[in-house]
């Protein structure tokens, strides 16, 4: 443990609204925590540059998860294990609640969330390829009120997002349309359980009379942000899915990918994966996908 | 020009531990893991990597595992908290305990608080879970000792014989 | 069949209790009135002279008590073999995190910055890190040649074997660092009194190690010396000689500070700056003939043993003696040798040198199977050693082994041979390619040669006033089941009841020497010194008339009291006497290197999923003669426990280095399986006895380390068709090799390996 308490305010104002007040009065001096996750990881290690933080974790505006017309609004304080419990996320948003229960372990999925995954941003969260490919809104909140912002366009670098340092994210918005997609989801890690993923893949896919009619594709810990791959699902799209097609799609997912050489893998490991996982969920697509 | 790291007060939180309503004067950002163990002397819970890997510091957080290394102790605030320390009635071991010394489960004895709190926290959700529940339910406790056979089989043996046989 | 009441039953462990509920004290379970906590100021750069020291702003430096070499009393060194490692470096350093300062506070969170707030400035020199490197002499970083130690290990006469070889095999083989990730970091508490002398407590494997480094380091005489093992949370040899610098360091702030201190290393410290298992390279040579005969051959064996000497040459001692193997070898030369790099020295790791040549040679038997055209299974029953025949060190092997079938019960257990062939049929079509492996190999327990006589280990049975009987060892639990099974020798010997018998806390102030708990020795050979020791307090109670001839538990019971009542004190002493069978001559390395031998046979089936190219062991079978199982329950969980830790060596563990210095020295990043990783691990075992160890058991704590590497490798070779020689093996070296069809090796003899 190489941070020292006594240097540190924690804040925990105990309603979103004295939160976001707070977060307006100074905004970019409070560092949100939830469940600590991963703040409580660089704290401990001594490299959390915020000495000011303010809790958000539990907070019942963000912890909630309802269902509204068409949609299901996630908050963003729900944990990983809030996920994975709720039936509708489990029946219709599969690709979620996978990557619910492979993130980290289950002490971890206790206490981490959505929002913190999204927010934290970093390339390798598990659920983000999901939210890329649900086509997820995000509800941002602040003192000054709420505004909608797309998923897709909302990381805009490593570890850099929209979000304004006065905002949080208030929610997740998904469309409830996908049950009838084939949802295919894989994260290649070091080990079963407990991994930072190398290559972490979304699929949905749909068919119709044996032609693509929709894919939707996309990618976490191949490039600085997580990644729809557009290229490759343009290339599918409206074809019969046969080697050929797989063999270039798993090519041109290759080289769609920014991946690079880190600690725990390699550029062109990664590239190799990510264009075997895209084969891999053409090939299944094929067969389980179902024609509407 | 750097400004010097400012020191502030430590507050008063209170919660429950192992049933018993505690109040500590402590850091915000202290973590849980040094307030049970250094503040209120409950040394079961172990620190093994100080990053949420090896579960060695898990606890139940009202009824729920969650690696105590990684809770600032603000957030422990108004919670019922359990620890091994918690399990047995006086003399009289908890299921678990008892089937741990049973099938081998404990070697060096280090992961075993977490594990077993883990295990607890499993058969609280699946009371007869399956191998697969098993292993899934405590991959997030490192065990370098074991290779985790017997640890799985203690489990299994709870889970057949109920958890409060 | 088991006749014993005890032994032989899995007695529950003896301290589990403590374990199961939280109460036993582990080092840092445990404060000491006004202590104060330490922490290590190390260097930053691999290899250089320390020009300038500062003690940066921001910091209450009046606060803190600090510590270099100059306040070491005695020789500044962790004595162990040779006194080359300093316990603080004086002005120059030769790895990185090696330590140069110690500080100490009363306020725990405050020492991380003000580690940081030294500044240390370095003249850097030239660093070398590799093997490779240190052969190549471009710097020389220890002694005349960077050479730790050799050795030469030769029988028959191998370059006579050459000419009349049909094959000449030759292969090269690499292992790499391993991290013992104990899950309990390195810990010691340390307090000075200028008249009772210096006490450590703490988390160790050896407790005389640590005292005998200490005598020397504060110059003190050895009554003035107390060392005290806590419940140590794992080891696995990492504690074998780390405790002592350690403890060193500790001991030297409480001197100067006069107060208790406490160092605990968090786990970041601990990897990056303690030992772990030495890196290896291994090339043989070998000579064999059409029939499949291996008629001689040349096995170059060298490790890297990081910047000091300290177990190095014991290391390379065991894995030179094992690089044979379980097989016979008409003629043979090995060339062992260990080296110096600029990284944090090496140490022991279970298995310690055999883990590292059993891989190279269990990979090469495969190879040889291939250029030969036979199967794995035939090459190694055609070469298996046989009672009467002798040991590449001129060790005759005088029990009923049979290794060939014990090799088939292996392979039976297994399905191997139905299954190699399915797979074979089945990988054609699949993206998921499964290959089935296995290893044959031997672990000699105790120390090698004259060791064990070097040692003279000491051991004592006591009798406690109420009438139960304590056993007095150095010998440390840290899992493996030593307080158990030692308590369940002495039970059965006096014929009493298991809950009649404790053991004392290993404190060098209460008990004799009784050796370092390591090589496979405490239950083989302590064990039986214990149970004589034992007996010896049976003749003594015999002898005064207070106990018959037959006696129940009860009656011994009060026999003891009686004597004590009487006598004030019951005790017995057993040292340990060679046997005159075990010879063994230090200057050619030759005669009796281990008292008893451990045979096993593994199997490891395997699955290579094309799409990650991730492996899973699907299953493991790990069939061992081990003389006698004491305790069920603790053998098995001690096998499997192995097989885990060589399934990372094998796949998993991976040291990160770059410039010395481990890069992923956390959790997150250097990998072992979890338990959603390993499949269930099938665990057999056969009984030959054994006249040199307690009850007949042998020693089995590291050959469960030996055989998964190797078994796992072949069977990803069986599974891809690829050779890989090198290991940890990861994914993203199995890609690398698939996807570069140019390093595909070719086997057919045609391509130069035949004469």
């Amino acid at each position: 443990m190489r941070a020292r308490p006594a240097e540190y305010e924690l804040a925990a104002p105990g309603t979103l609204s004295a939160v976001l007040s707070l977060l307006a009065q100074e905004p970019g001096e409070w560092l949100p925590i939830a469940g600590g996750t991963d703040v409580m990881v660089q704290y401990s290690a001594g490299r959390l540059p915020s000495r000011k933080l303010v809790s958000i974790w539990n907070l019942p505006e963000l912890r909630r998860i309802e269902t509204i017309g068409g949609k299901i609004c996630i908050g963003a304080g729900c944990t990983y294990a809030d996920l994975c419990d709720h039936d509708i996320v489990r029946r219709e948003f599969s690709l979620l609640a996978s990557a619910a229960r492979w993130t980290g372990g289950v002490a971890n999925q206790n206490r981490g969330t959505i929002g913190g995954n999204i927010v934290n941003a970093s390339p390798a969260g598990d659920s983000l390829p999901a939210l890329m490919v649900y086509d997820a809104d995000l509800i941002l909140v602040s003192a000054k009120g709420r505004r909608s912002a797309s998923y897709s366009d909302f990381h805009t670098g490593y570890r850099k997002t929209r979000l304004a340092p006065d905002e949080l994210v208030e929610s997740i918005s998904l469309d409830r349309r996908f049950s009838g997609y084939y949802a295919h989801a894989r994260k290649v890690g070091a080990r079963h359980a407990q991994a930072i993923s190398k290559v972490c893949f979304a699929a949905l896919g749909q068919l119709a009379d044996g032609v693509v009619d929709d894919v939707r594709l996309a990618m976490g810990s191949v490039a600085p942000v997580p990644l729809r791959l557009s290229e490759t699902e343009r290339l599918v799209k409206g074809h019969r899915i046969e080697p050929e097609l797989m063999r270039l799609a798993s090519r041109t997912a290759a080289a769609e990918i920014r991946p690079i050489d880190d600690i725990r893998s390699t550029a062109r490991y990664r590239a190799a994966v990510a264009g075997n996982l895209v084969a891999e969920f053409l090939e299944r697509l094929s067969v389980r996908g179902r024609t509407i | 020009m750097i400004e010097p790291p400012q020191s502030h007060t430590k507050c008063e939180i209170s919660f429950q531990v192992n049933g018993k309503l505690v109040a500590v004067r402590a850091y915000p950002m202290e973590r849980l893991l040094d307030v049970l163990r250094e503040e209120l002397g409950l040394t079961g819970t172990k620190e093994g990597c100080g990053e949420g890997e090896c579960g060695s510091c898990s606890v139940l957080m009202d009824g729920v595992l969650v690696n105590s290394c990684l809770v600032p102790a603000l957030q422990a605030k108004g919670v019922n908290i359990t620890t091994v320390e918690g399990l047995a009635e006086d003399e009289r071991l908890h299921a678990l305990q008892q089937a741990f010394l049973d099938c081998g489960g404990a070697q060096c004895g280090i992961c075993t608080p977490g594990m077993i709190l883990a295990a607890l926290h499993l058969l609280g959700k699946k009371p007869q879970p399956t191998m697969e529940d098993i292993r899934e339910g405590l991959s997030g406790n490192l065990c370098r000792c074991t290779g985790y056979a017997q640890i799985i089989e203690a489990v299994a043996e709870v889970g057949r014989r109920g958890i409060a046989g | 069949m088991n006749t014993n009441r005890i032994v032989g039953k899995s007695m529950p462990r003896l301290e589990g209790r403590g374990k199961v509920t939280g109460q036993a004290l582990y080092v840092d379970d445990i404060v000491l009135p006004g202590m104060l906590f330490g922490a290590t100021v190390r260097s930053r750069i691999p290899r250089g002279r320390i020009t300038k020291i500062t003690f940066g702003p921001g910091v209450d430096w009046n606060e803190f008590v600090i510590v270099s070499a100059k306040d070491i009393p005695g020789k500044n060194c962790i004595a162990l073999i040779d006194d080359d490692e300093p316990c603080l470096a004086d002005g120059k350093v030769n790895h990185p995190e090696e330590p140069i300062l110690l500080l100490a506070h009363p306020d725990r969170r405050l020492l991380p910055q003000a580690v940081e707030a030294v500044s240390v400035e370095y003249e850097p020199l030239p660093a070398i890190f590799s093997i490779e490197e240190s052969e190549q002499h471009s710097q020389i970083i220890w002694g005349a040649d960077n050479v730790f130690k050799s050795y030469l290990i030769e029988k028959g006469d191998l370059d006579a074997v050459w000419e009349r070889a049909d094959y000449v095999v030759e292969g090269e083989y690499a292992t790499g660092a391993q991290e013992q990730l104990y899950i309990e970091n390195n810990g010691m508490i340390a307090a000075f009194d200028p008249q009772q002398g210096l006490t450590v407590w703490g988390s160790m494997q050896c407790p005389y190690y640590v005292h005998k480094s200490l005598v020397k380091l504060f110059n003190l005489p050895a009554e003035r010396v107390r060392v005290v093992q806590t419940e140590t949370g794992g080891a696995f040899g990492g504690k074998e000689d780390y405790p002592s610098m350690i403890a060193g360091h500790a001991a030297l702030l409480a001197m100067k500070s006069g107060r208790p201190v406490k160092i605990v290393y968090d786990r970041m410290e601990d990897m990056a700056a303690t030992t772990k298992r030495h890196p290896s390279r291994t090339r043989h040579r070998t000579a064999v003939s059409k029939e499949g005969k291996i008629l001689g051959g040349e096995i170059e064996f060298a490790i890297d043993g990081g910047a000091y000497e300290t177990l190095s040459p014991v290391v390379l001692s065991r894995g030179a003696i094992h690089a044979g193997g379980a097989y016979s070898w008409p003629s043979i030369r090995i060339r062992a040798k260990a080296v110096a790099t600029n990284t944090p020295p090496q140490g022991a790791f279970r298995g310690f040198g055999a883990p590292q040549s059993l891989f190279a040679l269990e990979r090469h038997m495969d190879r040889i199977a291939q250029v030969i055209q036979l199967s794995p299974a035939e090459i190694r029953r055609r070469n298996f050693i046989k009672p009467g025949e002798t040991t590449t060190t001129g060790q005759t092997v005088t029990e009923a082994i049979d290794l060939g079938k014990l090799l088939d019960r292996a392979m039976e257990i297994s399905d191997y041979s139905a299954k190699k062939e399915r797979f074979a049929k089945e990988n054609r079509n699949s993206t998921r390619k499964k290959g089935i492996g296995l290893a044959s190999f031997l672990h000699g327990a105790g120390f090698t040669g004259s060791g064990e006589r070097f040692l003279s280990s000491v051991v004592g049975v006591e009798g406690c006033a109420e009438g139960s009987v304590r056993i007095l060892v150095s010998s440390t639990e840290f899992g493996q089941g030593t307080n158990t099974v030692l308590c369940q020798i002495v039970a059965e010997a006096l014929k009493v009841r298991y809950e009649d018998v404790s053991i004392a806390r290993p404190d060098t102030q209460e008990v004799p020497n009784s050796g370092p708990t390591v090589a496979s020795r405490t239950v083989m050979v302590v064990g039986k010194l214990v149970q004589s020791a034992a007996l010896g307090i049976q003749q003594t109670l015999e002898a005064s008339g207070l106990l018959g001839a037959i006696y129940s538990p009860e009656e011994f019971r009060a026999a003891v009291r009686a004597y004590v009542a009487k006598n004030g004190k019951l005790q017995a002493l057993a040292r340990y006497e060679q046997p005159e069978d075990i010879v063994w001559d230090e200057q050619k390395y030759r005669g009796s290197a281990y008292a008893a031998f451990a045979w096993a046979v593994y199997v490891a089936e395997v699955a290579v999923d094309l799409t990650s190219y991730s492996v899973s062991v699907d299953d493991f079978v790990a069939l061992q003669e081990v003389g006698r199982v004491l305790n069920p329950v603790l053998a098995k969980g001690q096998i499997i426990g192995g097989i885990a830790q060589g399934i990372g060596f094998a796949l998993y563990e991976k040291v990160i280095w770059q410039e010395g210095r481990m890069q992923n020295g956390q959790m997150t990043n250097y990998i072992i399986p979890t338990s959603a990783d390993l499949a269930p691990i099938r665990v057999y075992f056969e009984e030959l006895g054994n006249v040199h160890g307690a009850f007949g058991a042998k020693g089995i704590g590291e050959l469960p380390m030996d055989g998964p590497a190797p078994a796992i490798i072949n069977a990803v070779e069986d599974a891809l068709g690829v050779p890989f020689r090198s290991i940890p093996l990861l994914p993203e070296d199995i890609f690398d090799a698939v996807a570069n069809e140019r390093e595909r090796e070719r086997f057919s003899p045609v391509a130069g390996d035949r004469r």
